[in-house]
């Protein structure tokens, strides 16, 4: 009984001293950013490698769920005759929930997996040992940049998500299945509200991007240094970053609905 | 003769074994100093507590009069440019070239203009022999190169202490006798005061000027190479002449072969 008191009592602790070591590494990253002339380009650099790098598979997602989501509801609006509405449906979806959590959740898999691996893999070849032998933090020289460069990266990608993904509706509703496209614009227009949807939906994003990145982050630092290790935190971040998306999504919906 | 470093009573704790217990160490300045002892010792250990990347349970270390565990975050940084370290697998950036690598702390810590750095990164490269490699990248090297490559960039900002981590493990002969021959010419050449960490016997006793053995977290031997070699300790003779079993037992801590078969879980 004791022991299983005990036992309880150090994952207790485990798991507070866990959090505790990310809030940390998220305040470092966050106010030990490097001096302009130094940090920017390797914001920049990190921008290319999480944004730029992610682009293609966030524009292939973005034109088929366009695309499949605008054939879903042109079938299930045309019951009604309300296949006019087709632009709206598709605007407000993928403004208010599929932009950001979607690019979220494939970001988490592409430039999440690939930051923890990347810093997991230089602690196990004591790359971030050395750095700090040689007098550089590592938190201010690889792990604040890599935060902005996630931070910045993901409302533009939601951005773009956004536009490709109209596009897709576009193509499916307008070309294909022949709906007028003054209707399908115009309707669209008068039914989306600039701050009420299309803002919401970044600020979403932004809050993912930081949520998203700080767990790729701290699971990348905090990696046992091993394979093994490694493809532990690869794999707990994809988790922990999808999880979180999914969570915080119901939360910030639940606050911005009554705007709605 | 004026110490570097000055290790007292060092006491460090790690999952509840005692990894040092009242150890005391002098390294002098402009000499280069072995610690020996076997693998699991905490030779590695003992380098991470002079650098302060670990903090010591009890004791003190003092690094050019500087208690290291009491230090600032900013007092440690710019006690650590003045120290080099080699570590046993390099610690090269992977996605820097060999002559970004050896440019970083020179970038990171001085003003210096591009030429400058160029010509400083081709001094220290052409000191290890791999001036022609410098636009490779850290995984066209061999083992040997990665540590020369690493040794240039520890030596980048000319530091007073130089410490190396098992410079000798996994070379060839070649790359070991070039190793050798570079750190001693390098502690004589350049002032330094050099710290080597390692369990390859010959090699280090050829080099070192003062030697330390470490086992069962205590100091087991010190002197020069010379009076290590002739010590009677049969300690320090099982350490030396590589014999399987003796003080420092081959078996890990068990309860006996016989319990162990036919105790629980025996067919």
């Amino acid at each position: 009984m004791i022991n299983q008191v005990a036992a309880l009592g150090s994952l207790g602790i485990e798991v507070v001293r866990k959090y505790g070591k990310a809030g940390i590494i998220l305040f470092r990253a966050i106010f030990r950013v490097p001096n302009i002339r130094k940090g920017f380009p390797l914001v920049v650099q990190q921008i290319y490698a999480e944004g730029v790098l992610s682009l293609l598979i966030i524009i292939v997602s973005a034109l088929f769920i366009g695309m499949v989501v605008a054939l879903q509801g042109y079938h299930t609006l045309s019951k009604f005759g309300a296949s006019q509405q087709l632009g709206p449906l598709v605007a407000l979806s993928v403004a208010r929930e599929l932009g950001p959590v979607i690019t979220a959740l494939l970001f988490a898999g592409r430039a999440g997996s690939a930051l923890a691996a990347e810093i997991g893999l230089m602690k196990a070849t004591e790359q971030l040992s050395s750095m700090e032998m040689m007098a550089v933090d590592p938190l201010q020289r690889v792990i604040a940049p890599r935060f902005w460069g996630g931070f910045i990266s993901l409302p533009l990608l939601t951005i773009i998500f956004n536009i490709v993904a109209i596009y897709g509706a576009y193509l499916v509703g307008v070309k294909w299945l022949g709906m007028d496209a003054g209707a399908f614009w115009s309707n669209m227009q008068s039914a989306v509200d600039f701050r009420l949807d299309i803002l919401n939906g970044i600020y979403k994003s932004v809050v993912f991007g930081v949520v998203v990145t700080w767990i790729a982050l701290y699971q990348g630092y905090d990696a046992v240094p091993t394979s093994a290790g490694i493809a532990n935190a690869t794999t707990r971040t994809v988790v922990y970053s999808s999880l979180a998306v999914l969570g915080l999504d119901f939360v910030l919906t639940a606050m911005m609905i009554g705007g709605w | 003769m004026k110490n570097l470093i000055e290790i007292n009573k060092l006491g460090f704790m790690r999952n509840n074994r005692a990894i040092f217990r009242d150890v005391d160490i002098l390294i002098p300045q402009g000499k280069v100093t072995a610690i020996m002892g076997p693998s699991g010792t905490g030779k590695t250990t003992l380098l991470r507590l002079i650098g302060g990347q670990l903090t010591p349970a009890k004791g003190s270390i003092k690094v050019a009069g500087q208690e290291v565990p009491r230090l600032s975050r900013s007092a440690l940084y710019n006690l650590r440019k003045r120290m080099g370290m080699l570590f046993q697998t390099g610690g090269l950036f992977t996605h820097l070239t060999v002559f970004e690598n050896v440019a970083f702390p020179l970038r990171q810590h001085t003003q210096l203009s591009d030429a400058m750095i160029r010509s400083l990164v081709l001094m220290k490269l052409e000191m290890v022999g791999l001036r022609g490699a410098r636009d490779l990248m850290p995984s066209e090297l061999s083992g040997g190169m990665a540590r020369r490559v690493a040794l240039a960039r520890a030596i980048a900002l000319d530091p007073e202490l130089i410490m190396y981590d098992e410079p000798f493990s996994g070379q060839d002969p070649i790359s070991m006798g070039v190793l050798v021959k570079l750190i001693r010419t390098l502690n004589d050449a350049l002032g330094l005061t050099t710290v080597i960490v390692s369990h390859d016997v010959q090699e280090t006793l050829s080099i070192a000027d003062y030697v330390y053995v470490i086992s069962d977290g205590k100091v087991i031997g010190q002197g020069d190479a010379d009076s290590i070699k002739h010590d009677q300790s049969p300690q320090l003779q099982q350490f030396l002449r590589g014999l399987p079993d003796g003080p420092v037992p081959f078996h890990y801590p068990a309860d006996t072969l016989k319990n162990d078969l036919m105790g629980e879980g025996a067919a």
